[in-house]
């Protein structure tokens, strides 16, 4: 599947970055504003279709292959349950320590959920991403039991 | 105790990596059984602690009535146990059995996270969790279902996933709306505001009715049982396994037992609505099976009817508590009735888990599920014909096997509660002897359409299966025999009675063992 | 019936289009669209369960911290209550999956049959 005209890859060249931008942003100030890891997931994977849908297959691999979203997947995964293996540092399963690393409202507060914030983005970022590669890209007719979607994906939830 | 959820949960998500390193081969399946064998122990750890009151486990350290909670009694310790030791096994089969699909790792993946669910539905303390691990383990099934990608497979997964989401909307309607009258969400919070409230009010039995038809979907109960003869057969053999044996019961039956007794307090509604519906599934289920050509199909539908067994017998138990209080006779009933229907929880998972494996095997061997090909298997296959017939005579009902005590158990426990008065109980009495019957001629047809008569075609060069299946199959298949002990007073003490006494106590968090449920017990033992 | 019930009316006859939509149609994706509605009609009910009346007059305000910290004491008096806000994220995300997991089963059972009406693929009645 190549990509689209040249007005669009324009756009998106101009566009793309500051998309994921915002998708880190709405990640990285979950816990002072609405969004958290699940919402600025979803941009930050939008950006990537973007990027895929404009500009084609062969290109965006380049940029963030099948094989990267598989692992990053898993790895936010990894990161969010080990900050939740962490807590018991502090005493118990999913303790939110160090308590309030910095005064309520700043950027830099509210312990560990920043990092589970991050951990979420990233995974549900690479996630969606990997659907859609599953769902667009890889279809054949006919086929045998071949490549299976990336369904392990789909247990993500925000528990910021 | 989280990590009884966290350790699957690292599983599933590591899975896909470990996948990608080895695989199609045996050794993708090393790391999950190393951890449900971990889980296993873990559950037994859990069971064997002398301390009766119920193990809380706040999570993030935020206290009642705002924490999260995970909660261990009775009840769920008796539910981990079967969950750990059935999963242990269909993971050695499945180390033999998957070789056929090339994806081991997503399959092990989704394995894990379906046991992680299965975990957190059984030890969650409050209702939204319950929420959250419930959909995790069935997303997590309605995958598994569909990994064949053929096209039978296909639809199945696509039908049972419809219904199932329908099943977990209405589930979070209900919660809604409970979280509406009582604003609490923790599931001891919630007993306690509505036994001071007194009594249920209209938007209580409409979250009731909502929380009947999600889990009732998830239970395979008749009406909602539409999902389950197209969806377990078509699933691979340890998934069938897994499906039938655990997954109905710990997320349908257990929750309903958690929701009818210890939230919405003991309501004789509830037990004739569970009444009813169970005596349908049995019957209804019972007279399926007997029709079908699949092999599967006939388990599947074995499955629903089997389930209507623990469901009547639990219906029968709330019914009979909640006219304890004008009766107290019927309080011995109750107790005898529950007990009955949790040892017929644990028995049926273990032999239709022990059936669906046999029944794996022999598509592994001969590649078709349809009674009409199979033939002659007995000889050729040694080890999965023997574990066919134990789990066929088991679940049958034939003594000395674990069936014959649960099933007579329940059926003198509905006697009971209709000599002492209450005639309609006669009905379920009378139709429960009969399906025993009925599953007995339906099983012995699958044994000799399978086991005996002329090898045919499909058979003619079938072998026994690998190891792996064997020893999984064989050690079920002991089990089955041995779950018999159950009826020892020792082995009941530990096992079953802190779930009966749990129910029975009314009360979630609280230890409120107190004289009652002890008497209830005692006076059961007696009777036996 | 008031005006105050009207939303959750919404509701409820979201819900019930949506199992409409499941129950009579033919078209695969039109019962993918119908879990869906079905779906956000949940989410729309546990909405409108965390909306809280105040004692005074004045409108409920959303959950979010503003001010400095000192303002935090009449927010949680003002707010509506943001616990469905948590749940409702969550069951979004669910949601999401299933929706997901359904799209890509459609997706394999076109590829299966070359066609998405459900009469002509075989089990999928009622």
């Amino acid at each position: 599947m190549g990509g689209m005209s040249l007005i669009v890859k324009n756009i998106t060249r101009l566009v793309a970055a500051f998309i994921a931008l915002f998708g880190a942003y709405i990640v990285l100030y979950g816990h002072l504003t609405p969004g958290g890891g699940f919402a600025g997931g979803v941009i930050l994977a939008s950006a990537l279709v973007l990027v895929v849908l404009a500009f084609g297959e062969e290109f965006s691999r380049q940029i963030f292959s099948h094989g990267a979203a598989r692992v990053s997947d898993s790895a936010g995964a990894l990161v969010f349950l080990l900050v939740g293996l962490s807590g018991y540092l502090a005493g118990a399963f999913f303790a939110n320590f160090p308590d309030l690393l910095g005064t309520v409202g700043r950027l830099a507060s509210a312990g560990t959920i920043p990092i589970s914030n991050l951990a979420i983005g990233v995974k549900v970022g690479a996630g969606l991403f990997g659907v859609f590669l599953a769902l667009a890209l890889f279809r054949r007719r006919g086929e045998r039991r071949s490549m299976e979607p990336d369904l392990e994906v789909f247990d993500t939830e925000a528990r910021s | 105790m989280p990590l009884l959820v966290a350790v699957p949960l690292a599983g599933g998500f590591l899975m896909p990596l470990v996948g990608r390193l080895t695989g199609p081969r045996r050794a993708a399946a090393i790391l999950p059984i190393v951890m449900a064998a971990g889980i296993l122990v873990l559950a037994l750890g859990l069971l064997f602690r002398s301390d009766p009151t119920p193990l809380t486990y706040w999570m993030g350290a935020w206290r009642f009535p705002v924490g999260i909670s995970l909660v261990a009694d009775g009840l769920s310790k008796l539910v981990l146990l079967v969950i750990a030791v059935i999963s242990l096994l269909a993971l050695l089969f499945s180390m033999d059995y998957m070789t056929r699909y090339t994806s081991p790792g997503l399959y092990y993946s989704l394995f894990m996270l379906m046991l992680a669910g299965m975990n957190g539905v059984v030890l969650a303390g409050d209702l939204f969790n319950l929420f959250v691990f419930l959909e995790i383990a069935s997303i997590a099934s309605y995958a598994l279902v569909a990994f064949g990608t053929e096209a039978d497979e296909l639809e199945a997964s696509f039908k049972y996933l419809v219904l199932g989401a329908i099943a977990s909307v209405f589930v979070l309607v209900g919660i809604a709306i409970v979280y509406n009258v009582t604003g609490h969400l923790n599931l001891a919070k919630i007993a306690e505001v509505l036994r001071a409230g007194g009594g249920l009010t209209v938007p209580l039995y409409l979250a009731a009715a909502f929380f009947l038809m999600g889990f009732g979907l998830k239970a395979a109960m008749v009406p909602f049982h539409a999902w389950l003869p197209d969806a377990h057969p078509s699933a691979p053999a340890p998934i069938s396994a897994m499906l039938s044996g655990v997954l109905i019961k710990a997320c349908g039956v257990y929750v309903l037992c958690r929701l009818v007794f210890s939230v919405f307090g003991n309501h004789e509604a509830f037990g004739v609505i569970l009444v009813v519906m169970g005596t349908l599934s049995m019957v209804l289920g019972a007279l399926m099976a007997t029709g079908q050509k699949d092999l599967k199909r006939l388990l599947a539908y074995s499955s629903i009817s089997q389930v209507g067994y623990v469901v009547t017998a639990i219906g029968a138990g709330v019914v009979s508590f909640a006219w304890s209080t004008s009766e107290p006779a019927l309080a011995a009933v109750a107790a005898l009735a529950l007990f009955g229907g949790f040892f017929h929880l644990v028995n049926h998972a273990i032999f239709k888990s022990l059936l669906f494996l046999c029944s794996g095997s022999v598509e592994h061997a001969t590649g078709t599920r349809l009674l009409a090909r199979l033939g002659g298997l007995g000889q050729r296959m040694p080890v999965t014909g023997w574990s066919l017939r134990a789990g066929a005579l088991a679940i049958s009902g034939v003594p000395p096997f674990g069936g014959f005590w649960s099933k007579l158990i329940i059926i003198v426990a509905l006697v009971q509660a209709a000599a002492l008065g209450h005639w309609a109980f006669y009905v379920p009495a009378v139709l429960a002897v009969a399906v025993a019957v009925v599953t007995l001629v339906y099983y012995a047809k699958v044994q000799r359409w399978v086991l005996g008569g002329e090898p045919s075609a499909a058979t003619a060069d079938a072998r026994e299966a690998p190891l792996g299946m064997t020893v999984a199959m064989a050690l079920l298949a002991v089990l089955s025999l041995a779950s018999a002990a159950i009826i020892h007073p020792a082995v009941k003490q530990r096992l079953i009675d802190p779930a009966t006494k749990v129910l029975t106590a009314q009360g979630a968090e609280a230890s409120e063992v107190g004289v009652p449920a002890a008497a209830l017990t005692e006076a059961a033992d007696r009777r036996e | 019936m008031t005006l105050e019930m009207m939303p959750y009316l919404l509701a409820f006859v979201l819900l019930v289009i949506g199992l409409y939509a499941i129950v009579a149609k033919r078209n695969v994706i039109k019962v993918i669209v119908g879990l869906v509605i079905i779906q956000y009609a949940t989410n729309l009910f546990l909405i409108l369960v965390g909306y809280r009346r105040l004692a005074g007059e004045g409108a409920p305000v959303v959950p979010i911290l503003t001010g400095p910290v000192s303002e935090a004491g009449r927010l949680a008096e003002q707010a509506v209550d943001p616990l469905p806000q948590a749940l409702i994220l969550t069951s979004i995300v669910i949601g999401l999956s299933v929706t997901a997991l359904m799209v890509a089963l459609a997706i394999r059972l076109y590829d299966r049959y070359g066609t998405f009406d459900t009469g002509r693929i075989r089990n999928l009645r009622g």
